[in-house]
This record gives C-alpha cells, sequence and structure tokens, in this order.
C-alpha cells in the first residue's frame, strides 16, 4: 500500500471516536441530500407523468385566423376601428399526409397521429351535455395517449358508429358500453353512436368532455372529408418537446404547442421546487464541508509532532499533503455510501408510510444508481476540497519545531 | 592522510543562529566544523551550550542566521523546502533527542519510515532490513508492538535502528544512550560503531556520558555557541 495512504487509514483507524463522529455527520447530511433527491424527482415525475396522461407532447395545427381590418392606417390617415374577432371554423391542415410524414422524421418524435377535434353537445334522456369530440386513428393515437390502458369499462373500439366515452361524462349522461347516445355537433350535425367503451384518464377536464370516435366518423360530423384539424406528436424526452414544437413549426409552417408551453406554470412550480431542493443540498454541503475540515484541522494540531518527525526523518511535503487529503477524500466516500443507505432507506419507508386508499404510494420515490454515483462522487469531491486547507497547513509544517521538544 | 584532500562530507562555515525577534538568544556564535567520512565524532558541552542547535542545522531540520553548510557537494543554505528534505533523505540519519517515534506506528515500521516516506513504497527488502536492525537492538520480539508500549530505552533503541535504516552517510544523534542502562548503553554504542566499521557511516554523537565520548575518534567540545576545543584520539 502506498505510505500516504498506509498513515492516512491507520490515523483515520487510530482516532476511532472522531473518525466515527464526522462520519455519522457526514452520512446525515448524505442521507438528507439523497432523501430530497429521490422524493422530489420522484414526486416531479409523478406529477409530469399525470399531467401527460391526458394530454399530448407536441400538438400541431392550423395557425388562428387573425381579424383583419380592410384598410390599414397610414402616416397620414388615422383609422378608428372596432375590429370583431372571427369565429373560429374548423380547417384542415393542407395535405396533411405529407406533413406527417415529414414531421415523423424529426429528430426525437416517436409517433405522430392525426386526429379531427370539434365540440359538440351529447344527449341521453333529458341531459345535455358539452363535450369534445375527437376523432382518432385508432393505431396510431396509441401511441401518443395509450387509452387501451385506461378502459374501465367495455373495450377499445371507435370503429363503424362506435365511441369511447370519458368516465365522468359517462356517468353524468348515465351510459355504459353497449349503450346508444346521441350527439350534435357545433355545425349542426346529428348522428346516434353506439358506446363500445368507458375510459379515465385522471384529469377531470378531458373524463367529463372526451368522446373518442373515429377520424372517419369525425370527418363527416365536421365535414371535412380527409381531412384532419389537428396532428399530435410524442417526443423520446418530454423535456425536449419545446424544441420539436420550434421545428415543427419552422418546418410546417404551422402552430405547434408543446405541453411544456400548455403548463408553463406547472413546470415553474417545479423549477421552484428544484431551485428550494438546490438551495437546501448546497447549505447541507457546506455544513459536511466545514464538519470534514474541521475534523482534520483539529487532527492536524494534534498530530503536528508527529508530522514534523515524517518531514524530519525525510518524507516529502507533497506526501504529507497526500495522507490528508486522502483522510478528507475517504470521510467523504464512506459518509455517502452509509448516507446513501440510510438515505434509501428512509425513502422506501416514507414511500410505504404514505400511501393512498388504493394501495399506490402518495409519494413516489425515485432511486437510481446515477443518484447514489453522483452523491458518492459529490461527497467524495467535498471531502477532498475540505482537506485543502488543512492538508497544506500539515505540509508546511516546520519539522524544526515539531521534534524540538519532547 | 591520505584523503585529506578529499572534499570533507560535513563543513559548517560560521554558523550563527539567533532566536526570538526582539530578544535575541544566541545559541551559535559562530561555528566552524568539518566531518571526514568514517569519522566518529561526539559533540559535548554543557547544557544549553547550542549542541541540539547545531545538529538541527547539520540535519537541515533549520536554517543558520547566517552562515554556510555543506553535505558532500552540496551547499545546502541556498535549497528550498523540497530540495532539504531530498538531501536529507539521501544522506542523513537522525537520531533525536527525544527519540519520536510515531505512536501510530509498530516499532518495525517506524524503523521503515524513513525510506518508505520518501519513496512511498515499502518494499520486502526495507521490511527485512528493518527486522535486522530491531534484531541487532534486542528488539527481535517486540516488533510489532505499537511504541507506546515500548519502555523508554526500548524506544531510544527503535530511534537508532530507525536513523540506519537506510544507511546514510551521516548519522547525527542527539544523546542516544541517555535514556538508557549501562548495558543497554554499550549495546547502542557497539551497534554504531559497527556501522561506522564496516560501512563507513559517519557519526555525530551528542553525549553528556563520558563513557561514550571516551569511545569516540574525536571529542568536539561547544561552550556557550562556540567551538571550546577539538580533540582527537590517538587513532586505536
Ligand atoms: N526555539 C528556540 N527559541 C529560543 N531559544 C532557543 C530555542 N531553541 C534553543 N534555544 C536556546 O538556544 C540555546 C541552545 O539550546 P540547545 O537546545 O542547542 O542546547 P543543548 O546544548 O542541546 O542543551 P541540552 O544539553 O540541555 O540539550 C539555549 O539557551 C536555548 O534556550
Ligand atoms: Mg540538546
Amino acid at each position: 500500500m502506498p505510505f500516504a495512504w498506509f498513515v492516512a487509514l491507520r490515523y483515520l483507524r487510530d482516532a476511532k471516536g472522531q473518525t466515527a463522529l464526522i462520519l455519522a455527520a457526514v452520512s446525515v447530511g448524505v442521507s438528507v441530500i439523497v432523501f430530497l433527491s429521490a422524493l422530489i424527482n420522484g414526486l416531479q415525475a409523478s406529477l409530469i407523468d399525470k399531467t401527460l396522461g391526458s394530454q399530448p407532447h407536441v400538438t400541431v395545427r392550423v395557425p388562428r385566423e387573425a381579424p383583419r381590418a380592410l384598410v390599414e392606417p397610414t402616416a397620414e390617415t388615422a383609422i378608428a376601428r372596432n375590429v370583431q374577432a372571427t369565429s373560429q371554423r374548423l380547417r384542415s391542415i393542407d395535405q396533411w399526409p405529407l406533413v406527417m410524414a415529414d414531421l415523423e422524421r424529426v429528430a426525437g418524435v416517436t409517433a405522430v397521429a392525426p386526429l379531427v377535434t370539434g365540440a359538440g353537445f351529447a344527449r341521453r334522456g333529458d341531459a345535455k351535455l358539452p363535450i369534445a369530440v375527437r376523432g382518432i386513428d385508432a393505431e396510431r393515437f396509441l401511441s401518443i395517449l395509450d387509452v387501451r390502458r385506461s378502459i374501465v369499462a367495455g373495450r377499445y373500439d371507435v370503429a363503424g358508429g362506435n365511441v369511447l366515452v370519458a368516465s365522468t361524462l359517462a356517468t353524468d349522461l348515465g351510459v355504459a358500453p353497449g349503450d346508444k347516445l346521441r350527439m350534435t355537433t357545433s355545425e349542426g350535425v346529428d348522428d346516434t353512436v353506439t358506446v363500445a367503451g368507458v375510459f379515465t384518464l385522471g384529469n377531470e377536464a378531458v373524463d367529463s368532455t372526451w368522446v373518442l370516435t373515429s377520424l372517419r366518423h369525425a370527418q363527416s360530423l365536421y365535414a371535412l372529408p380527409g381531412g384532419a384539424t389537428s396532428l399530435e406528436l410524442k417526443v423520446a424526452d418530454v423535456f425536449d418537446a419545446e424544441r420539436v414544437a420550434q421545428t415543427a413549426h419552422d418546418r410546417s409552417g404551422l402552430d405547434a404547442q408543446s405541453w411544456m408551453k400548455r403548463n408553463a406554470e406547472l413546470l415553474a412550480g417545479l423549477s421552484a421546487q428544484s431551485g428550494s431542493k438546490a438551495v437546501i443540498q448546497f447549505f447541507v454541503v457546506v455544513a459536511v464541508a466545514l464538519g470534514i475540515a474541521s475534523v482534520l484541522i483539529v487532527s492536524v494540531v494534534q498530530k503536528s509532532r508527529e508530522i514534523g518527525i515524517l518531514r524530519a526523518v525525510g518524507t516529502a511535503p507533497r506526501r504529507v499533503l497526500a495522507v490528508f487529503l486522502i483522510q478528507g477524500g475517504v470521510l467523504g466516500l464512506l459518509g455517502s455510501i452509509v448516507g446513501s443507505a440510510f438515505g434509501a432507506l428512509l425513502s422506501k419507508l416514507f414511500e410505504s408510510m404514505a400511501r393512498d386508499p388504493n394501495g399506490a404510494p402518495k409519494f413516489p420515490i425515485e432511486l437510481d444508481l446515477s443518484l447514489f454515483a453522483a452523491t458518492a462522487a459529490l461527497a467524495t469531491g467535498v471531502g477532498l476540497l475540505a482537506a485543502v486547507i488543512p492538508a497544506r497547513r500539515a505540509a508546511r509544517l516546520d519539522p524544526a519545531k515539531a521534534i524540538r521538544n519532547g | 592522510m591520505a584523503d585529506a584532500a578529499e572534499r570533507p562530507l560535513l563543513r559548517v562555515e560560521a554558523a550563527v543562529k539567533e532566536y526570538g525577534e526582539r530578544v535575541k538568544t544566541v545559541a551559535l556564535a559562530g561555528v566552524d566544523l568539518s566531518l571526514d567520512a568514517g569519522e566518529f565524532a561526539a559533540l559535548v558541552g554543557p547544557s544549553g551550550s547550542g549542541k541540539s542547535t547545531l545538529l538541527n542545522l547539520v540535519g537541515l531540520l533549520d536554517r543558520p542566521t547566517s552562515g554556510r553548510i555543506w553535505l558532500g557537494d552540496t551547499e545546502t543554505t541556498a535549497l528550498d523546502e523540497a530540495g532539504l528534505t531530498a538531501v536529507r533523505a539521501r544522506m542523513l540519519g537522525f537520531v533525536f533527542q527525544f527519540h519520536h517515534l510515531l505512536p501510530a506506528f509498530t516499532a518495525v515500521e517506524n524503523v521503515m519510515l524513513p525510506e518508505w516516506g520518501d519513496t512511498g513504497f515499502a518494499s520486502k527488502a526495507l521490511r527485512r532490513r528493518a527486522e535486522e536492525l530491531l534484531h541487532a537492538v534486542g528488539l527481535a520480539d517486540r516488533m510489532s508492538y505499537r511504541t507506546t508500549d515500548l519502555s523508554g530505552g526500548q524506544q531510544q533503541r527503535v530511534a537508532v535502528a530507525r536513523a540506519l535504516v537506510r544507511r546514510p552517510p551521516l548519522v547525527l544523534a542527539d544523546e542516544p544512550t541517555g535514556n538508557l542502562d549501562t548495558e543497554s548503553s554499550h549495546e547502542v554504542l557497539e551497534l554504531m560503531r559497527r556501522f561506522n566499521r564496516e560501512l563507513g557511516t559517519t557519526f555525530l554523537v551528542v553525549t553528556h556520558d563520558p563513557r561514550i565520548a571516551d569511545a569516540c575518534d574525536r571529542v568536539v567540545e561547544l561552550v556557550d555557541g562556540r567551538v571550546e576545543s577539538d580533540h582527537r584520539a590517538a587513532p586505536r
């Protein structure tokens, strides 16, 4: 074993009480970091998961028609105007199959699906409720939102006059699979369909309005033969969605909106949460560093005579430096191992204690290897850094002073 | 003498050492001294006369206020800390007045220290040499004791073994037999004389013990920081 390692480990082992104490302190710090990361990462992941469970990553559609004045003002003429917003009529994306094929080639895009979406009413008996009609390509749509897995009654089928009704809407209308349903579109077209299945996506706005039907059916309901009002995209990395939306917009000239834009408030909240997590972790790291540094400084003072002897009999200053750097690094690393284990335990305990009635954890915990690796690297680095000042002090000790007196 | 033309192993020229900032203590007031390779010299003098101070300067543990010190071909006052450490590692062995062993190490580890701390590695050969030396100073059965579990005299002998382990050309010993009984003193002295005889190791030994001084080839006497007398015994 190299000399510096031997001496460093011997010193750590000999000062059992001190070593145990600082290891405990480092472990506590590390477990706080691990626990906090696991909890907040888990919470955020599940929030985002929930959000994306009922919306596409990116939606591409025809730009809204902006109201235009008949006469534009010039330098000489001022015009008093009162421009009415135009009512938006449903329009199809021009040559959408080509656009779809093009968007499929954008880097990061894993799936594209065409839709015809519009508003309308559903009637059954006396009930008349507003609905959002979504005409989907049964196969393609599954890669955007996995509705098949969200079916709570009946089956996933939108072919031949079958529709899927969202759960709250189904309850409000009092329909179950097999029942007939009358729907009227905003354009005034009437039709009677059969409920094939009921689904729930966990988002109240969606679950109380959505009716899924086939693309063809929606095309005929809204008089858009062969058309598609929007394309919905799935991307590989959800946080890449905004960039993909930009690219999609640049390539197609269409409106492209990412879930990140739609949920800007949620994301701002998450990033504030991440920020406060970072602040807490920063102070924990500082406390750990100060702890290691102070223990090593005390150790250098206690051992100044021994260090003087080492120097006097021919040990180079840089080797003395290494002895204390190693102690710092080892304390950090050992502390991070114990602390990671403890933090993981704490997280699991916390997760198992707080559960929803259905048994799902209230606070899902996300523990992965990269978190442990990062924490270990961080703690080792902090230990090394904390040891720099004590180590330099040790290396600079004057051997004559140290050995002068018994 | 045949090798009179050769450069001495150690040459101290007008070494002055003052301590203190406002109230100055003059520990050495201009010392000239040279040792040839192979000499076995005693450094004697009353307490406070500057013996340890001179040894610290020669041992490159401290710098003179003025004056120069050569070890072999190297003028040492011009060296930086790393340079001093290197010369110390290559040329010098120490037995300190307060033997100064490391309590965190066992006896044999302490003996290995000078080479181990310098090269960074403990070779098998080094361990064997250290064990042989401990054997020679009568501590064969105490090799892996922590030094805190050894008696004062035993610690002293470990310190002597440590000074010799690298077979340095010059060994500086500050009262190496100070805490030893007559018999152990004699053994330690014999060990050093054997190294002197067989390997040509040069010794500068501070002592209060007239019997030790008598056994040396040369006796240098310090009084009040100056060389008072310098006798060579008749060759035996
Ligand atoms: N660090 C120091 N600061 C101030 N004065 C010192 C220091 N070290 C030594 N001295 C003084 O220098 C003088 C010489 O001390 P030194 O230790 O060399 O004596 P010595 O000959 O070794 O004595 P002893 O035989 O008692 O060991 C003494 O007067 C001592 O007080
Ligand atoms: Mg002395």
